[in-house]
C-alpha cells in the first residue's frame, strides 16, 4: 500500500487541502447565512419582506426563488474549481507511485 | 356517493396508468436480478451507474409523495409559507455536495457507517451506526406507507387503505429482494422522469390558463378567498408570510433538520456508492440538485396556480389538502392527466419505499450482521447478500403490519421531521468528525450517534404533535438535537484517547481528498 503518511506530508497534498477548505469553508457559511435569514426575515421582519417589488410579487417570493439560483450557482462554481483539485490530487499520486511507493 | 359513480371510469384509467408502472419496473427487476450476482453488485449496482443517471436516481429517492402532494397542498391552502418548505430541500443538497458526498464514496463500500468504522474501533460504531439507520429508515418509510395508503382511498375509490398497504410493501419487497441495487436505481430514475413531466405539463396547462403572462398570474393570487372555520368568506393575499407558521422559531428548526439532515438519511448517501468514482458522484450531486430545483421551483405554479384556479373551499371538497394537485390536473387536463397524475404519485412513492428498504437491509447485513455478529468475516460466500434479501423480506412485512396496525387516520407528518431530525443531530455530527478530526474517537461516535438519536426521539415526544401541553414548544427538535448531537459526539471525544484512530487519520485524509485505493467499478 501507499506510504500513507508520506502524502499527508507532502507539500503539494497540503496545498491542495488548503485550496479546497478555502472555498468551502466560506461557501458553506455563505449558504448557511443566506438561507436561514430567509426564515428569519420572514418570521421578525414580514413587514419588510411584504414590500411589492416587481408588479405584485413581493421581497419575501423573490427572496425565495433566489435562494434556488444561490445554490445552482454555488454548485456550479464548486464543480468548476473542483475539476482543478482532481488535477492537483491525480499529480500528487502520480509522483508518489511513480517513486515507486506501491 | 354520487361522486364515487363519476369517479369510476377515472380510476380505470388510473389503476390501468399504474399496472403499466408497475409492470414496466417489474420487468426492470427481473433482468436486474440476472446481473445482481456478487456484493458489489447487489448492494451498490456494480458501481457502474453514471454521473446523470445517479442523478436521477437521487431525486427519485428524495422527492416523495409528502413533496409532491403535500407541499401542492400546503401551498394551495397556506399560500407562500408552504413555498418555504420547498427552498430548503434543495439548499440542503449543498452540504452534501460540500462536505459528504466524495470522501464518502472515496473512503466507503457499502453504508455510512463505512467511513465511521475507517479508524474507529468497527464494532461498536458500526451498532450505533446501524441503529440510527434502521431508526430513520424504517420511521420514513412507515410515513411513505401510511400516506401511500391514504392517498390511494382517494386516487381509486375501489381500493382499500390495506389493500394499498400491502400492494406497496410487497412491491417494494420484490424490487430490492430480487433487483438490489440496481433495479431500486431504475425505478427511481423512471419515478424521476415520470414526476418531472408530470409537474411540467401541470405548470404549463396552469400558466396557459393566465395566457403565459407570471404578471397576471401572480395577481390573481393577491386575492384567493376561503371559507373559514366560521363559515365566514375570507379573501387572502397568498404571497404573503405567516398564514400557515406562526412561530419564526418553527420555520429556524425545521430548515436546520432539512438542510443538515439530508446529508445524513442513509437511503442517499448509499446512493453515491453506486457511480465509479467521487467525480461521478460530485456530477450527479449537481444532476440532482438541478432536478430537485426545477421540481420544488415549478411548486409555484400547481401550488399557487391550484389555490387561484379551483380555490381552497374546492379542493377541501374534493378530498383536502394532499388531493389539490391531483384535483388541478383533473380540472386542467380531463381525466387521462388526472390518472396520469395519480400513477405518478404512486410511482413516487414506490422509488421512496425501495430506496428506505434497501438501504435499511444494507445497513444490517452489512453493518450489523457481518461486522458486529461475525467481526467482518463472511462465513459462507455470499451470506451478506443473502441476509440483505432475507431482512428487506423482514423489514418490509413489518412496515406492513404497522402501516395497518396504525391506520389511515393517524398523522405522520411528524415522522418524516424525525427521521430528518434523527439524520442531522446523529449521523452528520459522526459524519463530520469523523472526516475532518484527527483526535476524535470511538465513544465520541457512539456518544454523537446515541445523543442525537435519543434527544431527536425523546424531543418529539414532548412536542406539540403529541402532547397537548407541550413541554417543548417547537414541532422539530433539530435546534436543540443537532447541538445535542454535536456535544455528544465532542464531550465523548474530549474524555478518551485513541492513538490507534489518530494514526489512521493520514490514511483517511489522502483517501478520501485524493481517491486513492477506492472501491472500484466491477468490469463488465
Amino acid at each position: 500500500m501507499a506510504d500513507w503518511g508520506a502524502i499527508e506530508a507532502d507539500p503539494d497534498f497540503i496545498a491542495l487541502l488548503k485550496a479546497k477548505a478555502g472555498f468551502v469553508a466560506p461557501a458553506t457559511a455563505f449558504f448557511v447565512v443566506y438561507y436561514f435569514a430567509l426564515p428569519i426575515g420572514v418570521g421578525w421582519f414580514p413587514g419588510m419582506m411584504e414590500t411589492k417589488v416587481l408588479g405584485d410579487v413581493n421581497l419575501a417570493y423573490l427572496f425565495a426563488l433566489s435562494q434556488f439560483f444561490m445554490a445552482w450557482i454555488l454548485a456550479f462554481m464548486y464543480v468548476a474549481v473542483a475539476a482543478g483539485w482532481d488535477r492537483r490530487a491525480a499529480a500528487v499520486i502520480a509522483k508518489f507511485q511513480g517513486g515507486g511507493a506501491q | 356517493m354520487i361522486a364515487a359513480a363519476a369517479a369510476e371510469p377515472v380510476s380505470h384509467t388510473a389503476l390501468w396508468m399504474f399496472l403499466a408502472f408497475v409492470a414496466a419496473t417489474l420487468v426492470i427487476t427481473y433482468f436486474s436480478a440476472r446481473k445482481s450476482t456478487g456484493a458489489s453488485a447487489y448492494f451498490a449496482a456494480g458501481r457502474r451507474i453514471t454521473g446523470w443517471q445517479n442523478g436521477l436516481a437521487v431525486a427519485g429517492d428524495y422527492m416523495s409523495a409528502a413533496s409532491f402532494l403535500g407541499i401542492a397542498g400546503m401551498i394551495a391552502f397556506n399560500g407562500y409559507d408552504g413555498f418555504m418548505y420547498s427552498v430548503g430541500f434543495l439548499v440542503a443538497y449543498l452540504t452534501v455536495l460540500f462536505i459528504v458526498a466524495e470522501p464518502l464514496r472515496n473512503a466507503g463500500k457499502y453504508t455510512m457507517a463505512d467511513v465511521l468504522a475507517y479508524r474507529l474501533k468497527p464494532r461498536p460504531v458500526r451498532a450505533a451506526a446501524s441503529l440510527s439507520t434502521l431508526t430513520v429508515s424504517v420511521f420514513y418509510m412507515i410515513a411513505q406507507m401510511v400516506g401511500a395508503g391514504t392517498l390511494v382511498r382517494q386516487l381509486l375509490p375501489g381500493v382499500s387503505y390495506e389493500v394499498a398497504v400491502i400492494g406497496v410493501g410487497v412491491l417494494m419487497v420484490v424490487y430490492v429482494v430480487f433487483g438490489g441495487m440496481l433495479a431500486t436505481t431504475w425505478v427511481q430514475i423512471i419515478k424521476a422522469i415520470l414526476l418531472m413531466s408530470g409537474s411540467i405539463f401541470l405548470s404549463i396547462l396552469v400558466l396557459k390558463r393566465f395566457d403565459f403572462d407570471l404578471a397576471k398570474f401572480f395577481t390573481s393570487l393577491t386575492a384567493i378567498a376561503s371559507t373559514g372555520a366560521n363559515g365566514e368568506v375570507v379573501t387572502r393575499n397568498f404571497l404573503t408570510p405567516g398564514l400557515l407558521f406562526k412561530n419564526p422559531w418553527d420555520q429556524i428548526s425545521l430548515g436546520m433538520a432539512l438542510v443538515f439532515g439530508t446529508a445524513g438519511l442513509p437511503h442517499i448517501l448509499i446512493r453515491f456508492y453506486t457511480v465509479p468514482d467521487a467525480k461521478t458522484a460530485r456530477s450527479s450531486v449537481v444532476w440532482a440538485m438541478i432536478i430537485i430545483g426545477l421540481f420544488y421551483i415549478m411548486t409555484t405554479f400547481f401550488g399557487f396556480g391550484a389555490a387561484s384556479l379551483l380555490g381552497p373551499d374546492y379542493i377541501k371538497a374534493h378530498g383536502g389538502t394532499n388531493m389539490a394537485a391531483p384535483e388541478l390536473a383533473h380540472v386542467l387536463g380531463g381525466e387521462v392527466f388526472f390518472a396520469f397524475i395519480s400513477a405518478v404519485a404512486f410511482a413516487t412513492i414506490l422509488a421512496v419505499v425501495a430506496g428506505l428498504t434497501i438501504s435499511a437491509s444494507t445497513s444490517f447485513a452489512h453493518d450489523f450482521f457481518t461486522n458486529v455478529i461475525h467481526h467482518g468475516r463472511e462465513h459462507r460466500p455470499g451470506e451478506e447478500v443473502k441476509v440483505a434479501r432475507i431482512t428487506a423480506f423482514v423489514v418490509g412485512a413489518a412496515a406492513i403490519v404497522i402501516a395497518i396496525v396504525l391506520g389511515p387516520e393517524v398523522n405522520v407528518a411528524f415522522l418524516v421531521g424525525l427521521a430528518f431530525a434523527v439524520a442531522a443531530s446523529a449521523n452528520l455530527p459522526v459524519i463530520v468528525f469523523s472526516i475532518f478530526w484527527k483526535r476524535f474517537t470511538t465513544t465520541g461516535a457512539v456518544c454523537g450517534l446515541l445523543v442525537g438519536l435519543a434527544s431527536s426521539i425523546l424531543l418529539i415526544l414532548v412536542s406539540p404533535d403529541f402532547m397537548k401541553d407541550a413541554w417543548f414548544p417547537l414541532k422539530n427538535p433539530a435546534i436543540i438535537s443537532i447541538p445535542l448531537g454535536f456535544l455528544g459526539a465532542f464531550l465523548g471525544t474530549f474524555l478518551t484517547r485513541e492513538p490507534s484512530a489518530e494514526a489512521l487519520f493520514a490514511e483517511l485524509k489522502v483517501r478520501a481528498n485524493t481517491g486513492l485505493g477506492a472501491e472500484k467499478a466491477s468490469p463488465h
